[in-house]
Order: structure tokens, then sequence, then C-alpha cells
């Protein structure tokens, strides 16, 4: 009877009720747990292809610059206390001032013009300030807020920001992230409604022993607790099935997304969810079954009295 | 121990089980109550074990005025009571051992503490070395007896039995009541329903006579 012990035995003995009673009936076990799995997996592995895309789209702003071409016949001086007025802004990392010349001899060694290049008396490029943002600066509203205070110098002629098919993503996958987060909420409301169904009918199943528990002083506690720990499992074994389905998913695409990698470099790769990742998955399945059931059961088992 | 004053019983459908009862079952007394079957018997067992309230009057059992009892104190009420059935009431699924260790297991007793009181309750009713069996691959009249192990485990101070003898052949039903008759005699107040007047006859104790829903002693 006493505390802790006697509460833990308990627990123990109701959870392993449970859990033998699931694995008494594999095959409906496993049919139950994999519509748990599914609803579970799915919006776990959109969650993974869109921060997977984010990451993408990180890396690509990380190397962003953004290039300011000066008015043809501003001198280079100029160039050069323009290029110390952005330093001296907080969302700029470093201003490189690349000037005409420096401008025309890149142009001849890489381009492959160079005889063409030749031929011409002047040099038509402008002086260039290229201009590298700090990462922390890299969001939509603040690079915009930089290329409204480049375009408004007068010696600007263009200014050039390669960052809007970034932000059009962005915004798609912001966009993707909620109409997953909506989903995952529908499929987790069938979670618990799956697990309470199920909980609710193997309530029904065994009415006869509920009464008769109850009869010799069973509280409705205790013949509430197995009905939860059922529940718990069904939910738990759902998101460690969600996991393996996943895993399964991700290694049937590896080979695939090799071959697209070596296209490209070598440079993608699928992240799969991290440990915290997972167990908030596991956790997640096994909360929505304790819910499900607690819904299920409860009510239903307290309205239950024995007749004799 | 049990007292039952000026008790009402009406169900939902209309019907007056019980009209002004009263009496009184003091601590360590057998008593029976007898009447034909309807005429209120059980309705006055399932006072005392409730499983319904009394439309009007009081009923008193331990002392303690059930009326006063909420729901939630129901469950540790009924541990404190044996209670057997004419269909004894077992579960079909369970081994012996699991059927008998229910009420102990319910009351949060220790392991330990459970193997022995159901091997002592198993032996008081002769079923020791049956533990292991299933309710079916027993006698009729050997279920009964699992019935009454289950029902006096947990030592409880009163015992209540609701035809018990009613699916059993005179030398069963004999048997049967002699368990209950040796309960009494160690301090156990025992409430048995019967409408069997030979059998009641022959223990010769006190009789609470029901006869439509009132009773005369």
């Amino acid at each position: 009877m006493s505390g802790v012990s006697s509460w833990f035995s308990r627990h123990a003995q109701a959870g392993i009720a449970a859990l033998g009673r699931l694995l008494r009936r594999p095959l409906g076990t496993l049919l139950a747990t994999s519509v748990i799995a599914i609803a579970l997996a799915l919006p776990a592995g959109l969650w993974v292809l869109t921060t997977n895309l984010r990451s993408l789209t990180g890396d690509v702003t990380q190397t962003l610059e953004v290039s300011v071409y000066l008015k043809p016949g501003v001198p280079l001086e100029r160039a050069e206390r323009l290029a110390a007025d952005a330093r001296r802004r907080a969302e700029v990392a470093s201003v490189t001032v690349i000037s005409a010349e420096q401008g025309l001899a890149q142009f001849k060694d890489h381009s492959g013009f160079g005889a063409a290049l030749e031929a011409l008396d002047t040099n038509p490029l402008p002086h260039v300030l290229t201009i590298r943002p700090r990462v922390t600066a890299t969001t939509p509203r603040s690079m915009s807020a930089l290329r409204n205070h480049l375009a408004a110098w007068p010696e600007a002629d263009t200014v050039q920001l390669d960052t809007e098919w970034v932000q059009r993503l962005d915004s798609i996958l912001d966009f993707l992230q909620a109409a997953f987060a909506t989903l995952a909420i529908a499929l987790g409301a069938g979670v618990v409604a799956v697990i309470g169904n199920s909980v609710r009918l193997e309530v029904d199943s065994r009415r006869a022993e509920i009464e008769v528990t109850k009869l010799v002083g069973g509280s409705n506690a205790f013949v509430r607790r197995p009905f939860l720990y059922e529940g718990f499992f069904y939910g738990l074994i759902g998101g460690v099935l969600a996991l393996a389905y996943g895993s399964a998913v991700l290694a049937a695409l590896q080979e695939p997304l090799a071959r697209v990698s070596a296209l490209y470099g070598g440079r993608l790769g699928i992240e799969g969810l991290t440990l915290e990742e997972a167990g908030l998955l596991v956790g997640a399945g096994s909360l929505l079954g304790l819910v499900g059931a607690w819904l299920g059961a409860a009510r239903h088992l307290a309205r239950i009295e024995p007749r004799e | 121990m049990i007292s039952f004053e000026h008790v009402f019983k009406r169900y939902p459908n209309g019907r007056e089980a019980l009209r002004d009862v009263s009496f009184r079952v003091a601590q360590g007394e057998m008593v029976f109550l007898t009447g034909r079957s309807g005429a209120g018997k059980s309705s006055i067992l399932k006072l005392v074990t409730l499983l319904e309230r009394p439309t009007r009057g009081k009923v008193a059992v331990h002392g303690q005025d059930t009326g006063a009892l909420p729901s939630r104190a129901i469950p540790a009420y009924r541990r404190r009571m044996g209670v057997v059935f004419q269909d004894h009431q077992l579960l079909a699924d369970r081994p012996v051992y699991d059927n008998v260790a229910l009420p102990l297991i319910v009351a949060d007793t220790p392991f330990r503490e459970i193997d022995r009181r159901v091997r002592a309750a198993l032996d008081q009713v002769g079923l020791l070395g049956r533990e292991k069996s299933l309710p079916v691959e027993l006698s009729i009249g050997e279920q009964q007896r699992v019935g009454i192990a289950r029902a006096v485990v947990g030592k409880p101070a009163i015992l209540v039995a609701d035809e018990p003898t009613g699916n059993l052949d005179h030398d069963l039903a004999r048997d049967v009541m002699r368990l209950f008759k040796r309960f009494q005699e160690v301090g156990v107040t025992v409430l048995i329903a019967s409408h069997d007047e030979t059998l009641v006859r022959e223990f010769a104790q006190r009789e609470i006579h029901v006869q439509s829903g009132q009773v005369s002693t």
C-alpha cells in the first residue's frame, strides 16, 4: 500500500497488461497503428521536404551580392567615397570597388572576348561597387531597405539585387509550411479519433470484466488505467512506425537524389529528422494516443455500472 | 451493521419494488432474506451493495448512512463487503487465481500479500490447487465456491449473497451454505437472499420474509 512503489507497480501492471493485449492480436494492432503512422509520417515528411528546400535557399542568400553600377563618368574617388558610406550601414558586411579598368581586365580574362575588346577605343564599363550583406541582414525587408538606400545615390545607375526569386521561393515555403501545419492538425485529430474509436470498442468488448471489477470495488481510475495505456501504446507504436516508414522512403530516395546531385556538383542531399524532431514525433503520437483514449474511454467507462 | 429505515424503492419504469421496509442485521449475525422471486429480495441487496439508491428512507451500513456517500466513495465502500451472485460473475477468460485476486488488486494490495490471501481463500472453499484452471474447467458447484473465495478474500466484515445456491442441487447447496455459516462463526455478518425454504429451515437462522415489497420478520 505504501506510496511510490505501489503507484509504480500499479502503473507497471496496467501498462504491461495493455501492451500484452495489443501484442496478443498483432494484425489488428498493426492495422490500427499503421493508420496512425501514416497520419504522423505525412506531415513529418512534408516538414522534412520544406526544411531541406529552405536550407537550400539559405545557402543562396548567404552568397548573395548587391552590385551597384555607377553612372558613366563618375570619378573613381567618388566611387571610393560611396563605398565608405555603404560600409557604415549595419546590414553591410563588406564593399569592394571594382574600377572600370579592373572590370575590363576581368572581362578580358574570363569572357573570351579579349580580342574584340582590344578593338575598342574607350572603356565602356562603369565603376562598380560589389556589396556583400551580413548573413543576419538577408531578410527581404532589410535587403530592400539597403536597395532603396543605394538606388537613391545620384551617382548610381543600376542596383542589381538577385533576391527576388529567393524571396518568392521563401514565401511559397512559408505558405507551404502553414498549409502543412494545418494538415498536421487535421491528421492529428484523425489520430485521436482512430485511437478513441479503437479504445471505445475495446471497452465495449470488455464490458463484463469492467462491471465485475467495479462490483468488487474497482474505482473509475482503476478501470480506466489500462485503456489509457492502450491508447498511449497505440500512439507510441504509431510514432515509431512513422519513423520507420519515413526512413524507408528516405532510403528509397537516396539513389535518385544522388544522381541529381552528381549533376549539380554533389551539393544536394536530404537531411532526415534530427534526434529531437524524431523524439517529438514519437512523443506527439503517444500524447495523441493518450488524449484519444481519454476521450474514447473516460466518460464511457464512468457510465458503465454493474447491474448484477 | 445493516439497517433499513422506512425504505422505499421505485424504479424508473414505475415499478415499486420496496414499500416502507425497515429491519436491522446485527454484527456477526447470519440472516436469510426469503420470499418468492420478484418479491424485492434483490432490490434490498442492491441497496446494500449500492448498485441502487433508495427512493426514500435511510439505508445504513457499517453504521454509516449510505445516502451521504458520494459516488466516488462507492468503490472503497464495496471493498469492505463481499458479494456472491447466483451466476457467480466470474471472468471466463481468467484463471481462478486472477478471479479471486481481483478485489485485492483493485485495492492496491502488495503482491506478496495477494498471493498469501488468495491461497488462504481458496483453501477455505476447498479449491487449493485449482488456481490455474479456467472457470469453464470447473463444475458449477466449484465455480460458485470460486465466487465465494473472491467475496471473502478481502476479509470483509459483511458478506452478501443473492441466491447463491440457485443453480445447485441440494447437496451442493448445503455445502455452500455451510461455508457461509463458517464465515459467520468467525465474526462475519452474513446476509443471504434465498427462495429455497427447505435449505433455509435446515440452517435455522433468523429470516426476514419479503412479500410484495414489504417485510415481515
